[in-house]
């Protein structure tokens, strides 16, 4: 696959069309009937909580958030093939990834909410919390990778960024170290074709951004993004690159944000509505959908019949986030080190003291 | 105060070519606060524009231009997004004068909004002036109002010195003022004193000056005089305007956003201590935040300062 689609020629690895046809048979990843499926509720869902998150903020129930659709299947495709044992290095628009990994839609609900707690992910275990300083996190997963092949573990590396990112330093050094010490990790760049409202093209002058790979003498594919069974490939021959000690890979995801930025972004100062309906067109789950109703797996019926379920879903994560509750004095200071220094001990007293005097001074004014 | 700010950058591009403005999203967008909103259109792609996503190539390119003869501002979208630029700060921006002995000026501004209340993500809410104030060779200043912060920033881009100007977004559109449409310059480095009292000083800056407005409402309830100072600039620092309030009231506090230890509050409380040892009537006292990370937003009511924090501790100075 690497050769075939040498990211030197600039090609896009693609396996279905904009209809859900496959046109690229011989790379078809093996899948039953019932994983494609499964996968696809997992977008569902996915897209669902998504597009719930956004009419929460706009109900001022929720702050800043950065929607994932249009992306799911790029998520969607780790999620398949993300095992136990294995990290996820993400950035912030990796919802169903992480949701695979075993964070709970309350945790990002949390987080978003304002709680750090959300970011705790009490029941998945090697999952990093969301970054946000663009492109910091990729450094992380090559170190992580260096931890992995000391211990020799069976343990792969996914990692996140955004088209944007790859402008930033950390991204060229997190490659390099990544390719010097031969690092089981897959960094996946998630081209959406804007930085907050900055095309790729100001981004950089490189004709993709998978042919960065090349300069750190690491393997790179551009994958068509918005189709599942491309990115479940790629992913699939870039673990077996890991495996051999010949990481890491790097993949270019190409796919198109559906959405704003974040919920303060405005996209229409900086794309055209037709541009939108262009991409409208290769939305991920449109294709899988068209794919799965032409062998009678799913039809419009089924999916409005368990819609409802995973509004409800969704709904009930949201209301238990909102229900969380107050935000202790001390969880302010408490995991600053791993013992508090007796100098934050005296800051948190006397912030004790303050809140006693200010309840006496308002009463007394009552 | 965005629009001006914008009418600041409006009149440099306008009168200086050597001048431009770049960042991220601050062309076509105009900036995620909308600080540059229309001058792409006004100014053209080569004065205005978008640049890659990357911080400390925003900083060194700039830091080139001015060694070239440009006067260019850029601006940081975040205060936390500065640190992959610290490097060319504090590297290079602050030391090629120096460095060349004055034969190359550095002429050029980085703007970035900072500071709490806004109820915003991670590494979105920092106030760490106290950082960059102890940068040897850069200016850091701060308005508190629309009106300071054109005066200021036109000094600012004027000026031959690499200079950090922080906007505190908290009241980018919190506080209505008429600001003239003229150009005037506020010189920098000059501390401002908003109110005269006589039992205690204050000196805030930025965000909080507002927060101690609020405060004095209280303490003028009971009885005290407080004496407000807008420091405006970290660095260079006004010593001569604090001394001589201190000296005057005998009494003085501080209030800012950032951390407390090392921060900028604990160097005005040291100029006290040095300069009006013998006035003073109560130790210098610090109305901060605390030594932690800004909580997010559910939390983040704990760590800032408003009236009643900033009024305790005017009752516990002013009785010590």
């Amino acid at each position: 696959m690497f050769t075939e689609y040498s990211v030197l020629e600039n090609k896009l690895f693609q396996i279905i069309d904009d209809n859900g046809k496959v046109v690229n048979p011989s790379y078809m990843p093996s899948l039953s009937d019932s994983e494609v499926l499964k996968v696809y509720k997992q977008m569902l869902f996915a897209r669902t909580a998504d597009l719930q998150t956004v009419s929460y903020q706009r109900q001022g129930r929720i702050f800043t958030y950065p929607p994932n659709y249009g992306q799911e299947a790029i998520s969607a495709a780790v999620g398949l093939r993300i095992r136990e044992n294995d990290w996820l290095v993400p950035a912030f628009r990796e919802m169903g990834a992480m949701l695979s990994k075993g964070v709970t839609l309350k945790e990002l609900f949390m987080y978003f909410m304002g709680y750090e707690d959300g970011s705790a992910f009490k029941g998945a275990n090697r999952v990093l919390p969301i970054s946000v300083p663009i492109a910091s996190q990729l450094v992380h997963a090559s170190g992580i990778g260096y931890a992995i092949n000391q211990t020799k573990e069976d343990s792969i590396v996914y990692a996140f960024v955004g088209d944007g990112g790859t402008s930033e330093g950390d991204f060229h050094e997190a490659i390099n170290f990544a390719g010097v010490w031969k690092v089981p990790v897959i960094f996946i760049i998630q081209n959406n074709q804007y930085g907050i409202s900055t095309p790729t093209r100001m981004q950089t002058a490189s004709e993709s951004l998978a042919i960065k790979a090349v300069a750190y003498g690491v393997k790179g594919i551009k994958v068509d993004g918005n189709d599942l069974f491309a990115m479940i490939k790629a992913i699939d021959e870039s673990i077996e690159v890991c495996k051999k000690g010949e990481g890491p890979v790097l993949i270019e995801a190409i796919t198109y944000r559906k959405g704003a930025h974040t919920t303060s972004d405005d996209p229409t100062k900086y794309r055209t509505k037709e541009e939108e309906m262009k991409w409208d067109k290769k939305d991920p789950m449109k294709r899988l959908m068209a794919y799965l109703q032409e062998r009678g797996l799913w039809s419009t019926n089924e999916e409005e019949a368990i819609l409802p379920q995973y509004k409800e879903e969704v709904d009930r994560q949201f209301i238990e986030a909102e229900n969380y509750g107050p935000y202790p004095n001390e969880d302010v200071f408490k995991y600053m080190y791993s013992q508090m220094p007796d100098d934050l001990k005296d800051q948190l007293n006397e912030y004790e003291r303050f809140l006693k005097w200010k309840e006496s001074k308002l009463s007394n004014k009552k | 105060m965005v629009n001006a700010i914008n009418d600041a950058l409006d009149i440099k591009l306008k009168e200086d070519s050597s001048v431009v403005v770049y960042g991220e999203d601050v062309g076509v967008e105009g900036g995620v606060f909308r600080v540059t909103e229309g001058l792409q259109k006004k100014y053209g792609e080569n004065r205005v524009f978008d640049s890659p996503l990357a911080e400390s190539g925003i900083v060194g390119t700039a830091l080139g231009m001015s060694i070239a003869g440009m006067r260019p501002i850029v601006e940081m979208q975040f205060c936390g997004f500065i640190y992959p630029a610290f490097n060319q700060i504090i590297s290079h921006v602050s030391r090629m004068h120096n460095r060349s002995r004055g034969k190359y000026k550095t002429p050029m501004v980085i703007r970035m909004p900072y500071g709490g209340g806004i109820n915003a993500l991670e590494h979105h809410s920092e106030s760490m002036e106290s950082i960059f104030g102890h940068i040897p060779g850069l200016k850091v200043i701060v308005p508190s109002t629309p009106h300071d912060a054109k005066g200021m920033l036109i000094s600012a881009i004027e000026g031959d010195d690499p200079i950090l100007f922080m906007e505190p977004k908290r009241i980018y559109r919190a506080i209505k003022q008429e600001v003239s449409e003229d150009k005037y310059i506020i010189p920098l480095g000059k501390a401002n004193v908003l109110s005269q009292g006589t039992d205690v000083t204050v000196v805030a800056y930025g965000a909080m000056v507002r927060e101690v407005q609020k405060a004095m409402v209280l303490a003028k309830e009971a009885g005290i005089s407080v004496e407000l100072i807008d420091l405006r600039s970290i660095y260079p620092i006004d010593k001569e305007t604090i001394t001589k309030s201190v000296k005057k009231t005998g009494r003085l506090i501080t209030v800012t956003e950032g951390p407390r230890t090392y921060g900028v509050g604990s160097e005005i409380g040291q100029i006290a201590l040095e300069e009006a040892f013998l006035h003073l009537e109560a130790p210098p006292a610090r109305v901060s935040g605390f030594d932690v990370i800004v909580p997010l937003p559910k939390g983040e009511h704990h760590y800032m300062q408003d009236s009643y924090k900033i009024f305790y501790q005017i009752e516990k100075t002013v009785k010590y």
